[in-house]
């Protein structure tokens, strides 16, 4: 056994062996895709940066029923709220600490309008930390430009809901 | 008096071409070599490696280099200051030093010298002092420990180097590296060497500190040796160094044992092609396998490494120099006897 392991050694068959699969692998498809290009399939159910929905008619959907607020493990979110003219309740401030928030989903789970999302978006560094504290126009604002994705995804999520 | 000083300015002038004409493809080369390694590296992962910066990421290396330049370049409290900035000095001029005796075709050679093959033994000797010096005068733990461990490596395995030297030497009855790749024309020395052509490899490896023998550096003990305290322009200095040797060893392998310049077989289409593109793919041949060594092999431990130096090599490379010369001797085949 010992001479076997001798000329094992001594004629680097360990070495070829791997330098030919070295070689058969320097083939392969890779397994990285080429990121800023091209990017990985995201779930419906993916917890990106967060969103306020409106409803069609340009309405906003939050209700200001503090759920979310409660819910926040992280406590990331603060709402203010104050009956509006028409007599509903409406947000005045709503704001989220992005820097705080650990992108549980729990705010969207207890919301009973659907106001509060997070959608598919996950690059939104920023430069300096204050830009992370989302007020309410920001997010209504994220809601508007993601609004075909995110009801998109939660029609395809919504049968296992 | 004008005559002499014209012809003297003349020569001084075709030498400092001919310099240039040596300086400029070895940092193409570098550069190319960084590249590869990387680009090699990452595909044995499978990975894509750098894509991003210019066609198929070709200018990634110049980025990199131009971000070295622009940083800052620290001076470490506790450091010899000048020692610390000559180490690099030092070990970029003796790797390029060694090139001047290289050559990449009939007749194309800055230094045709007699004791070429000493001559850059000699000269990657030297190369240890930059090491020394510079894992010295960081005055800190890990550079020192990596220059400690370079030194003794390099010094280790030059031995080896030496007595494969010798054989290669046997066989060619001259030190003169045109005149090594000349004896080759009937047979390429890797095929009646081949053991110690093996041996060859593995010690350049290990003398230009390249994984699997990378220890000096090795970034998960001693987070990058003798090169920790070094940013900015030094570093690139250092990191050229190590490259060009890199190419220096693969240069040396491809005239000790792959025949230099010369076609694989001389016949027509093949003795055609210009001799410097024979020597260039030999060379990249090398370093490919440089690289690939580097992809699939782990790095070895210290006491592994010292004993593969003086337990394996050693005796071996003996050996095969009593062997080389015994049958050169019977059989009447040793050159110039």
């Amino acid at each position: 056994m010992k001479i076997i392991n001798f000329f094992k050694s001594f004629l680097l068959l360990d070495f070829l062996k791997a330098f030919y699969l070295a070689q058969k692998y320097f083939f392969r498809k890779k397994a990285t895709i080429n990121y800023p290009f091209e990017k990985g399939k995201l779930s419906p159910r993916f917890r990106g940066e967060h969103a306020l929905r409106r409803y069609p008619s340009g309405e906003e959907r939050c209700i200001g029923c503090k759920l979310c607020e409660a819910v926040c493990p992280a406590q990331a979110i603060t709402i203010e709220t104050q009956p509006r003219d028409d007599g509903t309740r409406r947000t005045l401030r709503y704001d989220i600490d992005m820097v705080k928030c650990i992108y549980c989903g729990l705010c969207e789970e207890s919301c009973p309008v659907d106001a509060i999302v997070q959608g598919p978006n996950f690059e939104f560094t920023t430069e300096t930390r204050k830009e992370l504290y989302y007020t309410k126009e920001k997010l209504l604002e994220n809601g508007d430009r993601w609004e075909t994705v995110i009801a998109e995804n939660l029609e395809a999520d919504a049968k296992y809901r | 008096m004008i005559n002499l000083a014209q012809t003297y300015f003349i020569e001084v002038m075709t030498i400092i071409l001919y310099c240039l004409l040596i300086f400029v493809p070895l940092l193409l080369g570098v550069v190319m070599a960084l590249y590869a390694d990387r680009k090699i590296w990452a595909a044995v992962q499978k990975r894509r490696g750098p894509n991003v910066v210019g066609p198929y990421g070709l200018f990634q290396v110049p980025a990199d280099g131009l971000k070295f330049i622009f940083k800052e370049i620290i001076l470490p409290d506790g450091s010899d200051k000048t020692v610390f900035l000559i180490a690099p000095i030092i070990t970029l001029a003796l790797s390029i030093a060694a090139w001047a005796v290289v050559p990449v075709q009939a007749g194309v050679v800055l230094a045709n010298i007699n004791v070429g093959i000493l001559y850059i033994f000699a000269i990657s000797s030297l190369g240890v002092y930059g090491i020394l010096m510079a894992g010295w005068s960081s005055n800190s733990k890990y550079p020192f420990f990596g220059a400690l461990r370079s030194a003794a490596q390099m010094v280790s395995y030059e031995v080896s180097i030496g007595f494969v030297i010798i054989t290669v030497l046997l066989c060619v009855g001259s030190l003169n590296l045109t005149e090594i790749v000349m004896a080759q024309k009937t047979m390429w020395f890797f095929i009646p060497l081949f053991p110690m052509f093996i041996v060859f490899f593995i010690s350049a490896l290990a003398e230009t500190n390249r994984p699997p023998f990378d220890l000096p550096e090795a970034e998960s003990e001693l987070v990058a040796g003798y090169q920790t305290e070094y940013s900015g322009m030094p570093f690139v200095l250092f990191m050229f160094g190590e490259y060009i040797n890199i190419l220096l060893m693969c240069a040396m392998t491809t005239i000790l044992f792959l025949g230099g310049w010369l076609p694989p077989i001389d016949i027509y289409p093949l003795n055609a092609v210009p001799g410097f593109v024979w020597f260039l793919l030999k060379v990249t041949f090398v370093f490919y396998l440089f690289a690939m060594v580097k992809a699939f092999v782990p790095r070895y431990r210290y006491d592994q490494l010292m004993r593969l130096g003086w337990k394996v090599f050693l005796p071996l490379s003996l050996f095969a120099v009593v062997a080389t010369s015994s049958i050169l001797f019977f059989f009447n085949l040793a050159p110039g006897m």
